[in-house]
């Protein structure tokens, strides 16, 4: 994970005579900073920003070599435990027939199967035909894997991607008001009202919305994508999709809104504030242009850690709201223990939110050249 | 104002324990019982909360709900914690590759979509506690290695510990004897910080169906039905568990924040004495 290295150095000489009112004591430094910038053995500005970007290659170069193993890792241990599983397979593959089919029977099936084989020639096998390029076949949704993830992709992604939006945009509005006037009547609402939300769960959540809007004001729509399995449509799908991507942004709120409110907070007490204060800069600009740009980096930082959490929103609200998306697909595919679909969307969703805090990390270390690249 | 916010947090939790323990006990009537001809009543003297869609009465039924889902948590936190002490103070005591391997495995924890691996292994191992309780604990303990390891870090550096190395104690006794005990404040912090978390995980569990039996009411599988009660109309299956499941996760985690802040206060440096 990234870390502040330390509170100074932002921007070295970047910003030479912003301030109209320097002082004259300032003044006898000048020649020497000035001096410092053009010299023959200092760096430049632009070698600066050229090791950086070295830097930040070098820390995605270790995280993707981090990512292979524990993937690898994941997938095993998944392959063991469902070997290890009380539960028959067979039981799954034949449905109602596995109780009328004799035990001769059985055995023949699963030698086919390929059932009786150890855990590793099982994932072996998954991982052959994994890279070439067959995903296997869902027996829970009687499709190929490819297929499914293909129909049901998409859904999430409009979820999942309108959630998060929404939510980054109400948590940077509100976390940055509350923020600048920490301690105020705004401050401490908004506050409460994260606290109690954080002790909700995003199922909780679902339900409540559900029987609010759905069932009692009849208002929207209480699951699916369309009303009475027709086509649907972009306007049924906007009304379908206001609850479940409301809820889903509501459940990630909490946890941005009090991140971007604290570093606003410990920004408004940092020395580059007091300075741009006492230059006599009109608050609204020391906010926008001072405060809320530090603020944005730890902001990044924290949508990059809560990836996951988003990730088992997605699969709460799309399970209760019956939302046709892969998230829900997930609770289907473990419900049946369906292992084609199962293993594949599990490692899948791994990797993604794996990759997805290591570009919140590239983010944040591109932004805020203060932030180490060790991570 | 953290005592102040340690008793408050601590007289609702006592509440709500004995709530859990004392009214299974007294109402005298065994919550697995169904009498169809109460389903579905709303709340009134005689069924404070409701009833279910099995005319069980749900005032003793969350009672049992909060009993068991606390004691699942408490389980896993415990778990949690041991394994992080262990791991904490291993790296933090031995330093070099012992130490960059569990951080390295920290790291590869936490970046995992934690509550979903949990779905998948427990959905394999479907009505087991032990499944349950591990899924939470083995995603769960890094948090806390990484506050004991830095604990440990610390630790090495005070004079107890030069004055016990003087004295001529081993490497081994320094370790069990002095840093270990140590770390016991970080650790029930830790205890208590864990437990809401695996409340939520515990009841997200048993709401999709994968965690413990229906007929084993915890806060998850209450919600679980109040699912379907809420399509007839029944409010009160909903409003309840939940109103409990956010009384007690907010309780737990103002009591751990505030225990925090009384059992380390700022110390002043042991070398100003």
């Amino acid at each position: 994970m990234t870390t502040v290295r330390d509170g100074r150095g932002k921007r070295p000489a970047a910003e030479p005579g912003t301030g109209p009112a320097d002082g004259p004591a300032r003044t006898s430094a000048r020649p020497d900073a000035a001096s410092r910038t053009a010299g023959d053995d200092a760096p430049s500005v632009r070698d600066l920003r050229r090791g950086r970007h070295r830097d930040v290659w070098g820390m995605v170069r270790r995280r993707l070599l981090f990512i292979v193993p524990v993937t690898g890792l994941v997938s095993a241990g998944l392959f063991a435990a469902a070997k290890y599983s009380p539960f028959d397979p067979l039981v799954g593959y034949l449905g109602t027939r596995y109780m009328t089919t004799t035990e001769a029977d059985k055995a023949i099936i699963s030698e086919q199967l390929g059932l009786d084989q150890p855990w590793y020639a099982t994932y072996w096998g998954w991982l052959q035909d994994l890279f070439g390029g067959d995903l296997g076949r869902s027996r829970s949704f009687s499709q190929p894997v490819a297929q499914v993830i293909a129909e049901r992709l998409p859904w999430t992604l409009l979820l999942a991607g309108a959630g998060l939006a929404l939510a980054v945009v109400v948590a940077l509005l509100l976390g940055i008001t509350a923020g600048v006037r920490s301690g105020g009547l705004v401050d401490r609402a908004v506050t409460a009202v994260c606290v109690v939300v954080q002790g909700l769960p995003p199922f909780v959540l679902s339900l409540a919305a559900i029987a609010v809007f759905a069932l009692t004001l009849g208002w929207l729509p209480a699951a699916g994508l369309s009303d009475g399995g027709s086509d649907p449509t972009a306007g049924g799908v906007l009304r379908h999709m206001l609850l479940p991507v409301v809820v889903l942004a509501i459940s990630q709120v909490p946890w941005l809104l009090l991140a971007v409110r604290e570093s606003v907070v410990t920004s408004k007490g940092e020395d580059f504030v007091a300075g741009a204060v006492s230059r006599g800069i009109p608050t609204g600009i020391v906010t926008r242009r001072h405060i809320v740009p530090t603020s944005l980096a730890p902001f990044v930082n924290i949508v990059g850690v809560r990836l996951p959490e988003l990730v088992v929103g997605a699969v709460l609200v799309e399970e209760v709201f019956s939302w046709p998306g892969v998230a829900g697909a997930i609770v289907t595919s473990a419900r049946d223990l369906d292992m084609a679909l199962l293993a594949f969307l599990t490692i899948g969703t791994t990797v993604v939110v794996m990759v997805g805090s290591l570009l919140a990390d590239v983010v944040v270390a591109l932004m805020d050249p203060r932030v180490s690249t060790d991570g | 104002m953290a005592r102040r916010h340690l008793v408050v947090a601590g007289s609702v939790l006592a509440v709500v324990v004995l709530y859990a323990v004392l009214v299974p006990l007294l109402a005298g009537v065994d919550d697995r019982v169904t009498d169809f001809a109460q389903a579905r009543q709303a709340p009134s003297a005689e069924h404070l909360f409701g009833t279910d869609s099995a005319g069980r009465d749900l005032f003793v039924r969350i009672a049992s709900g909060i009993r068991t889902s606390l004691l699942v948590a408490l389980l896993c936190a415990l778990l949690a914690t041991v394994i992080g002490v262990v791991v904490g103070v291993a790296a933090g005591f031995w330093g070099g590759w012992p130490d960059r391997l569990v951080m390295r495995t920290t790291d590869a924890v936490n970046a995992l979509p934690h509550l979903l691996l949990g779905i998948v292994i427990v959905a394999m191992f479907r009505g087991s506690l032990l499944a349950i309780v591990l899924s939470i604990a083995l995603t769960h303990w890094t948090q806390v290695a990484r506050i004991v390891r830095s604990e440990i870090l610390s630790l090495r550096q005070r004079p107890f510990v030069d004055a016990a190395v003087l004295a001529g104690a081993s490497r081994r006794q320094v370790a069990v004897r002095h840093l270990v005990p140590a770390t016991a404040p970080q650790a029930l912090i830790a205890v208590v910080l864990l437990l809401p978390h695996a409340v939520w995980h515990e009841s997200t569990l048993s709401f999709l169906g994968f965690g413990l039996p229906p007929h084993e009411p915890s806060l998850g599988t209450l919600l679980e039905e109040a699912r379907s009660s809420l399509l007839l109309g029944g409010w009160w299956t909903l409003v309840f568990p939940a109103a409990v499941l956010v009384v007690v996760t907010l309780a737990v985690a103002f009591a751990g924040q505030a225990l925090r802040k009384v059992v380390t206060p700022p110390q002043p440096s042991e070398l100003r004495l």
